[in-house]
């Protein structure tokens, strides 16, 4: 790192005084609907990005009218879990400063679009007064944390919870910037400090996901850092520790790449937020702050090796590491439908195609969620996959959320395939500006036309996983999909086969630059044979690694070599 | 006009001057330029020339105007030009420059006065016309005079300024030479022959008869006016409102080239438009008419079709039109409107219906050429220049918002507005020539400030402006308030003003959207907050300009004004407006409103 010039982030944050920057000047600003350029950066720490309609920016350049600026806002829910009244106050938000629509994440948080400048800061007092918040939902932090929403589980599941809001609570930002913005806190003096993160916070983004085998609903092999649960009967005993996870790569950059974690040992309950924290500081200290696409913690330990990483991990935190205790993940999807917990509690988990929530002709969800969350004193628990669990709900209680779910027309369609109930997208165009290509507006047309050919193999029944994404950022983890769509410009896609349906083995390039017409006739083809030769139970992504027409990848920094099996 | 050269003989010009000279006298008439040359005479002989037109006494025809869209300065500077033509010495002075105490001196005098608004005196006579209808107005029987009113009859009290001079006058023991002519919109034939009587009066008004006519230059260039517009070549017609937006605003841009057409910043473009299609339509299936029928129209014979299209004003309707109406319908409303004393019930009737609604609302059986002789021509339509004619050359630059309303139950259109945006695509032409407004230039002194208030396309000129300063390198400073509906699909021009603020073009740009919010927020609100600084530029010199609605921006942006004054000189409130009329009389306070 050494002699090697910090990126401008480093510069901006460096300069920043602990996450202040210029927001307050450009939030007055009236010319404008933008930030200042280096306060784009600081906004997102506090858990908001600049963006404009991509679709309408040609247009206003032309109308002499700067790009139609607006932001997202993501408010951060650790492991998911949110009350009817948080819900509510989210939906009015929607409804009066945003687009009108609710973006569940697959981090299990809530996104609002299109919130104009002037909003922003309502916006953000509102949702702090509904006691979520939207401080670290972004930046060069440790961001939402994640822990599965299943509610079979239930003791375990509530301890699981319980780690992962004191995890998130302990890796949030001490900077008292956030109050002073966002809530008129008493402006501080010179006493502000970041005890863990230090002034320049970490080199890059920081994701941390807790789970519970079997179920890998919140991925855990893409996290940064991610516990898996080993328990004993109904007693959580501790976690097997996962290190350098992460999605996102560049096109045409090798060097970049995704990568799945590796499981650096087995430590106890209590001693899971000192080992967090010497992760989180190994990085901080060690993270490349030369080159963004070179920031997170799985270069930094390709570079310089898992052995040594644990050595610093134990040294900092003062813990030695046990040997990783045995587990098995069978699938990362959701459980749809009414389900009954081991407390004799009922919960529904709803499909939300993308985790889009808005009102259509016919089916309502924007309007029939609010319905439930006024009806209903349970809790609303966001899957990683992006839809929602109506959660907790007596026996009595039950036939009364039915009737709404099915008056405002939500209900889970019983004829949806198994590969839409597994299906997920980013948001991509028009507002993400770093989509290439569309996710969100196109996936479910896509989805149609693969449903054909599957019916036509005779696999109408079997769940596939797909996830598209509109560039390789890997917001929807389209690299752990057995079927991987990466947008790489406009109607063009690399596709992406062979990972697991369990997410712990990444897929491969297999047709780069394709447009649908070729996306659906390989498809089509490898159905078949899928179909015709499979074994038993066998998942496609296994499949067509044991067929050999996939090159396995083992690890993340050969997801570049040449591909062998097509 | 040919160009200045400097030749081999030595200029006492630098080039850069000469081209100013240039550029300034650059398409005027052989009339103006004679006038020019007089008055660059007058300031060669030294300040005190400069400072008034002295009359000498039975000797010269003093010719003083007061005009709001440079129509008066027209007509008044075109018989200076010809009273020198025929030998007589004409003194040619705006009512703004006009000293009050040197008219008990005059032995001869004539006024060119428009009326502006609901009976108001233009800006420039303002304190003119205030001062002869006060007793300190002396008597005047040495004087004789004569009057020319410019008006538009869509408006009651028409022609009311030249009405009051004129009486006040003769109560004053002045002898009236003419009887007053009162010129509607289309006021060039009246101005004309009225011009004409005054040319023939002189040899026995100065009881000298005219020295031997100067030579009369010649002009070979074509020169484009009312009676001979250019067909101007529609480079751009982009709307400039965001999708959402409840405005229609087009950036308009034309070619000028091979016209010779010149203009200032702070001129004017006037448009022979055309009517709406629809609304043709509507008025021949009113009236039963076939629309191939031929009508008469002054002494020509015309198709229906095309006088509804193309001569007659059928949008907004003219007192005339709703005396003749009233007559043809025997409505008692409209008679009852038509009642002295009714006069702010007929302005509000005349504000809220179009033509088309008072056929509707009482109706009547009437010929179309009946009809036909009720309306009053179609008149030009001005916008203001938006462009500077340094920084584009043989371009003007346009920012029309396009009038569409329902009222009602049915759809309604401005003529030219609509004519621009719906029916010249880019390449087609549209009829233009320019129209001078020389109450609305920027100050010769570049190092002074000024400061533009313009909301809505009021904003329209100082683009010019500010474009045209930042071309000529100006040292003075510029502030604009902007105001308008939504910042995100009104803010006119917003990233060139945003470029502008970067290179420090423009210095201050402060705006006002009033419905982005529960408060409604407007200019003169932004004014106020300012106040302080507004004061201090104000303090230091600077020019303030209005450009905009007439009927309540201006008089809010005034009082704005007033406030500032007060608070910043720490005096009340009549102290205040006298010192914003100081101002206005010295030029410092300029307004375009309509």
């Amino acid at each position: 790192m050494s002699g090697k010039a910090l990126t401008d982030v480093e510069r901006i944050k460096a300069k920043s005084r602990y996450l202040r920057g210029t927001i307050a000047e450009s939030l007055a600003d009236p010319l404008t609907g933008a930030l200042a350029e280096d306060d784009t950066q600081v906004s997102k720490f506090h858990g908001f990005y600049q963006q404009d309609d991509r679709d309408l920016r040609s247009e206003r350049k032309r109308q002499r009218l700067e790009p139609a600026y607006s932001f997202m806002i993501r408010a951060r829910i650790p492991a998911g879990v949110c009350t009817p009244a948080q819900w509510l106050s989210m939906d009015r938000l929607a409804r009066h400063h945003a687009n009108g629509t609710i973006r569940l994440t697959t981090r299990q948080a809530i996104q609002l679009h299109g919130v104009i400048k002037r909003d922003l800061k309502a916006t953000i007092a509102a949702i702090n007064a509904s006691l979520l918040d939207t401080l670290a939902a972004c930046g060069d932090v440790n961001r939402n944390v994640m822990a599965p929403p299943l509610p079979a589980l239930s003791a375990i599941h509530r301890d699981v919870r319980a780690d992962a809001e004191r995890l998130s609570a302990h890796l949030t930002p001490a900077t008292r910037a956030y109050h002073e913005l966002w809530l008129d806190g008493e402006k501080v003096g010179g006493a502000d400090a970041e005890p863990i993160y230090g002034e320049t916070y970490l080199p890059r983004k920081f994701k941390t996901g807790f789970v519970v085998p079997p179920q890998n609903d919140t991925d855990v092999f893409t996290q940064d850092l991610g516990f898996i649960a080993i328990s004993r009967g109904n007693e959580l005993l501790g976690y097997n520790v996962t290190v350098g996870g992460g999605m996102g790569m560049s096109h045409g950059e090798p060097e970049t790449y995704p990568r799945l974690g590796d499981v650096l040992g087995f430590c106890e309950r209590d001693q899971m937020l000192a080992v967090a924290e010497a992760v989180v500081t190994t990085q901080r200290d060690f993270g490349d702050r030369s080159n963004r696409k070179h920031g997170r913690l799985k270069y930094t330990i390709d570079d310089r090796g898992i052995d040594w990483f644990r050595g610093e991990v134990e040294s900092r935190s003062g813990i030695e590491l046990q040997e990783s205790r045995p587990f098995a993940f069978a699938g990362n999807g959701d459980v749809y439908g009414w389900q009954r917990s081991d407390d004799g509690r009922w919960h529904y988990t709803l499909f939300v195609q993308n985790g889009r929530v808005l009102d259509d002709e016919g089916r309502e969800l924007l309007s029939g969620l609010r319905a439930i969350a006024e009806a209903h004193d349970g809790e609303f628990r966001l899957t990683p996959n992006q839809n929602l669990i109506i959660s907790d709900v007596a026996d009595a209680d039950k036939a009364g959320i039915d009737r709404l779910l099915h008056e405002f027309g939500i209900a889970n369609d019983e004829q949806a395939t198994p590969l839409r109930l597994h299906s997920l997208a980013c948001v991509a165009l028009p507002t993400c500006a770093l989509a290439m290509a569309e996710s969100e507006r196109y996936l479910p047309s896509l989805v149609d036309r693969l449903e054909a050919e599957l019916a036509a193999a005779g696999l109408g029944n079997d769940p596939i996983t797909i996830r598209m994404t509109g560039c390789p950022n890997g917001c929807a983890r389209p690299y752990i999909a057995e079927i991987g769509l990466v947008g790489k410009g406009p109607g063009t896609y690399n596709l992406y086969l062979g990972a697991s349906f369990a997410g712990d083995r990444l897929g491969s390039l297999y047709l780069d630059n394709a447009d649908e017409t070729a996306i659906v006739a390989t498809l089509s083809e490898l159905f078949r044979r899928y179909a015709a030769e499979r074994d038993a139970g066998e998942r496609f992504g296994d499949f067509l690694i044991r067929s050999g027409r996939v090159r396995e990848i083992r690890a993340g920094r050969h997801f570049h070599e040449e591909p062998a099996g097509a | 006009m040919s160009t200045l050269a400097a030749g081999s003989i030595a200029l006492p010009l630098a080039d850069e001057q000469l081209q100013r000279v240039s550029d300034a006298v650059a398409g005027l008439s052989p009339a103006q330029l004679q006038w020019v040359s007089g008055y660059i005479a007058g300031l060669s002989a030294g300040p005190a020339a400069q400072a008034q037109v002295e009359p000498e006494s039975g000797k010269t025809l003093t010719i003083l105007y007061g005009s709001q869209t440079g129509n008066g300065e027209g007509v008044a500077a075109a018989l200076a030009a010809r009273a020198g033509e025929l030998g007589f010495t004409a003194a040619l002075c705006s009512l703004a420059d006009y000293r009050h105490a040197s008219l008990k001196r005059e032995s001869l005098a004539v006024f060119v006065v428009s009326t502006h608004g609901e009976g108001d005196p233009p800006d420039d006579a303002e304190l003119f016309h205030e001062f002869l209808l006060s007793p300190r107005a002396p008597q005047l029987p040495g004087l004789r005079y004569a009057v020319l009113a410019l008006g538009d009859s869509s408006y009651v009290n028409f022609c009311q300024t030249g009405r009051e001079l004129d009486a006040r006058l003769e109560q004053l023991g002045a002898g009236r030479l003419l009887p007053i002519v009162e010129c509607d919109v289309d006021f060039e034939a009246d101005a004309e022959s009225w011009s004409d009587r005054v040319a023939a009066g002189l040899p026995e008004w100065l009881d000298a008869p005219p020295a031997a006519p100067r030579l009369r230059a010649v002009d070979t260039a074509v020169r484009f006016g009312k009676e001979n517009p250019f067909a101007a070549t529609v480079l751009l017609n982009q709307k400039i409102t965001a999708r959402g937006s409840s405005k229609d605003v087009r950036h308009v841009e034309l070619s000028l080239e091979g016209s010779g057409l010149a203009s200032e910043p702070g001129d004017a473009l006037a448009v022979l438009a055309s009517n709406p299609p629809q609304l043709v339509e509507q008025l021949l299936k009113y009236l039963g008419a076939n629309p191939d029928d031929d009508v008469r129209l002054g002494d020509e014979t015309v198709r229906l079709r095309d006088v509804l299209a193309h001569r007659l004003e059928i949008t907004a309707a003219s007192v005339g039109f709703v005396r003749a109406w009233s007559a043809a319908s025997g409505a008692a409303e409209l008679e009852r409107l038509l009642e002295d004393g009714r006069q702010a019930e007929l302005v509000d009737f005349m504000d809220t219906h179009q033509v088309i609604d008072i056929l509707r609302r009482f109706p009547a059986d009437v010929e179309a050429a009946n009809f036909v002789s009720m309306l009053r021509k179609l008149s030009p339509r001005s916008y203001s220049i938006a462009s500077s004619p340094r920084a584009n050359p043989d371009e003007v630059h346009l920012t029309v918002a396009a009038v569409r309303y329902q009222a009602f139950g049915s759809e309604h259109w401005g003529a030219a507005s609509t004519h621009i945006v719906d029916r010249i695509e880019e390449g087609g032409t549209l009829s233009v020539y320019v129209e001078p407004n020389s109450r609305f230039r920027l100050p010769a002194d570049d190092a002074t400030d000024i400061i533009m208030i313009g909301p809505g396309t009021g904003v329209a000129p100082f683009r010019g402006f500010v474009e045209e300063r930042a071309e000529r390198g100006a040292s003075g400073r510029n502030w604009l308030f902007f105001g308008d509906r939504n910042f995100s699909t009104d803010f006119l021009y917003q990233i060139e003003w945003q470029q502008r603020l970067k290179l420090g073009q423009l210095h201050r740009l402060d705006v006002a959207f009033s419905r982005d919010q529960a408060r409604k927020v407007y200019v003169q609100d932004r004014i106020r907050e300012r106040g302080a600084e507004v004061y201090e530029w104000l303090e230091n010199g600077a020019v303030i300009y209005v450009c905009g609605d007439a009927k309540r921006m201006a008089g809010d942006v005034d009082a704005a004004l007033v406030d500032v004054i007060a608070a910043g000189a720490g005096v009340d409130r009549a102290a205040a407006e006298h010192r914003v009329r100081e101002l206005r009389r010295d030029g410092r306070y300029r307004r375009d409103v309509y």
